[in-house]
């Protein structure tokens, strides 16, 4: 550390954390000696990356396996119109190299898996967890607690975000709170909003994620109290905030009282469908159609109907021609879908049309649906450039 | 009358209301008046014993029930219960 020496040109740039006395040269000094790990470059990476790459972190390594789409630019601040089918990392190290050259930008264009998660977090000090699912989020807190390292934690749903900072070294010499002594277990499938059921309004992360290069900020820098042990939340249409404890769970079975796993697992699994949903499934089989055959299917002449069970917000975004019963409504309206000819259903994607098939057939014997494959954004891909992909 | 704050996630169950009253004087009982008002919204936080289910955590003020009295923890007037959600991000 006091081998750590600094330009005139980085003296100059990083001057207005010089002069707060409590943080100081030796503030500025512990971040260039750091390493940060960004995973997920979106939403909440996207102003983490931008102001821990300002504030001099020395080594920042970007983990994304995505390229830059134009529904991103919404929310990832990041990223340009110019950037639009590039690879995020590729993107993010470009911008972030020309805002601060300083920095040792390291990128991993990849999907951060059971099988690569332990060697690439191992070199870092400090992971910021950005991603957008489940089962990364439990892989990038379980590798944490198993290498010991500070996962710093934000997430986001629609007006709603809630940030903490987990596994920090305490006093006493112990590690703080993780996000399995929070959250045991992932909600089941069906209580996970799919697709455009989800949605975030575009300043949120931007909150979410300056609070969380703010807390790796104080993580690496030892100046103020971090969220460790506290889960904060924040309600940006009613303006309310919450912060509330967190406790150690005695039965978290990486570092409770009789811990268990002493690696990672499958996490897909873990956060996937349920055993007895298979079995349902299974009994309840969703037959496919796939565009292509749909296509074949309006040219055959033959009398079909077509279902769209997503909201009318999505309708007006794009529609195909279905008639529109939203999945939430679609047992109360079972009488206005044909028993005798084929009938075509279809939302987004292809999730909530083959929820709405399961219910049509368990509770009302239909024999005759099929789910369009891939939804409208199949559709708008293969069939009709015209539809907006969204 | 003590009050829960639902979150985001559950709000589809609760038509879209973000804060639910009620006269119960334990956690459980406060519980349950939502549950018989949205019915829909049962399974997802209790099961078929009314226990909390285990991917929900439920806080009265800044304290988690669980290191409190659990489901039996008493309330007041001006409680203010928190159903905390896991959420994963925006795009999920």
């Amino acid at each position: 550390m006091e081998k750590l020496s600094f330009s005139k040109e980085e003296l100059e740039r990083y001057s207005r954390h010089l002069i707060i006395p409590e943080f100081n040269i030796e503030g500025q000094k512990k971040l260039k000696a750091a390493k940060v790990l960004v995973v997920g470059s979106g939403g909440l990476g996207s102003p983490l990356l931008l102001y821990l790459t300002a504030a001099g972190v020395g080594t920042i390594g970007i983990v994304d396996f995505d390229v830059v789409d134009s529904s991103n630019l919404q929310r990832q601040v990041l990223f340009g119109e110019e950037n639009v089918g590039e690879a995020k990392v590729d993107a993010a190290k470009k911008r972030l190299s020309a805002l601060n050259p300083h920095i040792k930008i390291i990128t991993y264009n990849t999907h951060l898996n059971s099988q690569n998660a332990l060697d690439i977090i191992k070199d870092y000090d400090v992971v910021a967890d950005g991603t957008d699912n489940f089962p990364t989020r439990y892989l990038v807190n379980d590798a944490c607690v198993l290498l010991d390292k500070v996962n710093v934690y934000a997430s986001i749903f629609r007006f709603e975000g809630q940030a903490s900072v987990f596994n920090q070294l305490q006093e006493d010499g112990t590690r703080g709170p993780n996000y399995r002594d929070l959250f045991p277990s992932p909600p089941p499938p069906g209580l996970v909003p799919s697709c455009a059921e989800g949605g975030v309004i575009g300043v949120l992360p931007g909150i979410l994620g300056s609070i969380q290069a703010n807390e790796v900020i104080k993580v690496i820098s030892g100046v103020g109290e971090t969220l460790s042990g506290r889960l904060f939340l924040f309600d940006a249409a009613s303006f309310e905030t919450r912060t509330l404890k967190v406790q150690k769970s005695p039965t978290n079975p990486l570092n409770g009282e009789n811990p268990s796993q002493t690696e990672l697992i499958d996490y897909q699994q873990f956060c996937g469908v349920g055993i007895e949903e298979d079995v349902a499934l299974s009994e309840n089989v969703v037959k496919p159609i796939s565009v292509e055959a749909f296509l074949e299917l309006k040219q055959s002449g033959e009398d079909y109907q077509l279902i769209d069970v997503r909201e009318a917000f999505e309708f007006e975004i794009a529609e195909m021609g279905g008639e529109l019963i939203p999945l939430a409504t679609i047992a109360q309206n079972a009488d206005r879908i044909s028993k005798d000819k084929k009938v075509i259903i279809h939302c987004k994607a292809g999730k909530r049309s083959a929820d709405a098939i399961k219910t049509l057939q368990s509770t009302y014997g239909f024999t005759n649906l099929y789910n369009l494959e891939g939804g409208i954004l199949a559709w708008a891909e293969k069939a009709d450039n015209a539809r907006a992909r969204y | 009358m003590a009050r829960i704050i639902i979150p985001t996630p559950l709000r589809k169950f609760t038509s879209n209301q973000a804060k639910f009253e009620t006269e119960g004087k334990t956690v459980s009982e406060a519980i349950l008046a939502l549950t018989t008002s949205y019915g829909n919204l049962k399974q997802h936080l209790v099961d078929d014993e009314g226990k909390l289910r285990s991917f929900v955590r439920v806080y009265l003020g800044d304290e988690d029930i669980n290191v409190l009295q659990k489901e039996a923890t008493p309330i007041e007037k001006d409680s203010i219960i928190s159903i905390i959600p896991a959420i994963a991000g925006g795009i999920a």
